[in-house]
């Protein structure tokens, strides 16, 4: 048990007086995505991405741009999906940034964490692009344990190993794509529900943060099922602004 | 598409609809968090819309399947889930433990119950 978190104990993080808080803040990031969970999920749900591009006919080239551009799991398979089966460039456009909403929040509560008084806007570029589930969820529990001056580039490194996770498994998902059951597709593309429901009932320690996963849990589905137009900013704004109000009302009656 | 492949249009196609209007919501997040201070009280309630738009896209993901998925049946996706969620609990919330018990009881739904 103690491996996923050996990343965020203090000596995780040499302080030697002339030891540079770039270079090393950005190896112990991509140490730390070596020792996370979410490192080898994301690597089987890229197996899985690999192999819908190659069935839906995308080149393997084609498959690693838009991993590193996109670096959106749901928008990659929807923009796959819907140009391989002939929608045309405007619906998928329009799915791929439905389904982006959702990056806002996490971008605009991770960077302030991030931040010192000495960043400049384009040193927060690279850590914003690489923002995705999977690398919001993990700063949530790792970055506390940074010191502040080495945060910018410990995010640069986790996401960089991420991206070299998700990359790898979309080569091999490519080349296997032919050989792999449907069983098994359907196994690596339910890695990333999964993953992501576990761990936010891992890390989710405060209240608020529970009742809001919660509530967005079923308020999601439901929304969509009833074909409501932004499910997931609805959902999003429900889940998040009741799991506040509740948070405010026990603070108070404290 | 054979033909399109071979053409520097996919990519071009990419820019525009996949990373264009995926990025701009993170470059607009960039501006937005610029005035938000780590300590105030407004980050406490994005983080809770973050984590409930997060918990939607689970939810979906369960409930809606995509590609592969499409071929499972509704009771088998839902049962794995369930599966997976009382494996996490019983075993001292391991994440390895609750994701592996979901995803074997998918596969082997899929093998014994196909649609």
């Amino acid at each position: 048990m103690a491996s996923p978190d050996a990343a965020s104990s203090p000596d995780a993080f040499p302080t030697a007086p002339h030891d540079p808080p770039t270079a090393s803040g950005f190896v112990s990031g991509f140490v730390a995505s070596l020792h996370s969970i979410l490192l080898y999920v994301l690597f089987g749900t890229f197996v899985g991405i690999g192999a819908l591009g190659h069935d839906y006919g995308f080149s393997l080239p084609w498959m690693w741009a838009s991993t590193l551009l996109v670096w959106a799991g749901p928008a990659q398979v929807i923009l796959i999906s819907v140009l391989g089966t002939g929608g045309t460039p405007l619906q998928a456009a329009l799915a791929v940034t439905l389904s982006a909403v959702r990056l806002l929040p996490m971008v605009v509560s991770l960077l302030p964490v991030l931040r010192t008084p000495k960043t400049r806007v384009w040193h927060l570029i690279l850590p914003a692009h690489f923002t995705a589930i999977s690398l919001w969820v993990d700063a949530q529990r790792l970055m506390p344990a940074v010191p502040r001056d080495r945060r910018i580039p410990y995010c640069n490194g986790l996401g960089t190993g991420y991206m070299v996770a998700a990359m790898t498994g979309c080569t091999v998902g490519f080349f296997l794509a032919a050989g792999l059951p449907n069983a098994f597709a359907a196994g690596l593309l339910f890695l990333t529900p999964m993953v992501f429901m576990m761990s936010v009932m891992r890390n989710a320690r405060t209240l608020v943060d529970q009742l809001a996963f919660g509530i967005g849990l079923v308020a999601g589905p439901l929304l969509a099922t009833y074909r409501v137009e932004l499910d997931l900013v609805w959902s999003g704004l429900l889940g998040g602004t009741l799991g506040y109000i509740i948070h405010r009302w026990r603070k108070a009656a404290r | 598409m054979t033909a399109l492949l071979n053409d520097y249009w996919p990519y071009v196609l990419m820019l525009l609809v996949g990373f264009l209007p995926n990025e701009v919501w993170r470059m607009a997040g960039l501006v937005l968090s610029r005035r938000i201070d780590e300590s105030s009280e407004i980050l406490i309630w994005v983080r809770a819309v973050a984590n409930a738009v997060l918990a939607g896209v689970v939810g979906k993901l369960i409930i809606f399947p995509s590609g592969a998925l499409l071929q499972v049946s509704d009771a088998v996706r839902l049962s794995a889930a369930g599966i997976g969620v009382v494996l996490f609990f019983l075993l001292r919330r391991s994440i390895i433990v609750g994701v592996a018990g979901g995803v074997i009881a998918l596969i082997l739904g899929t093998y014994f119950f196909p649609m």
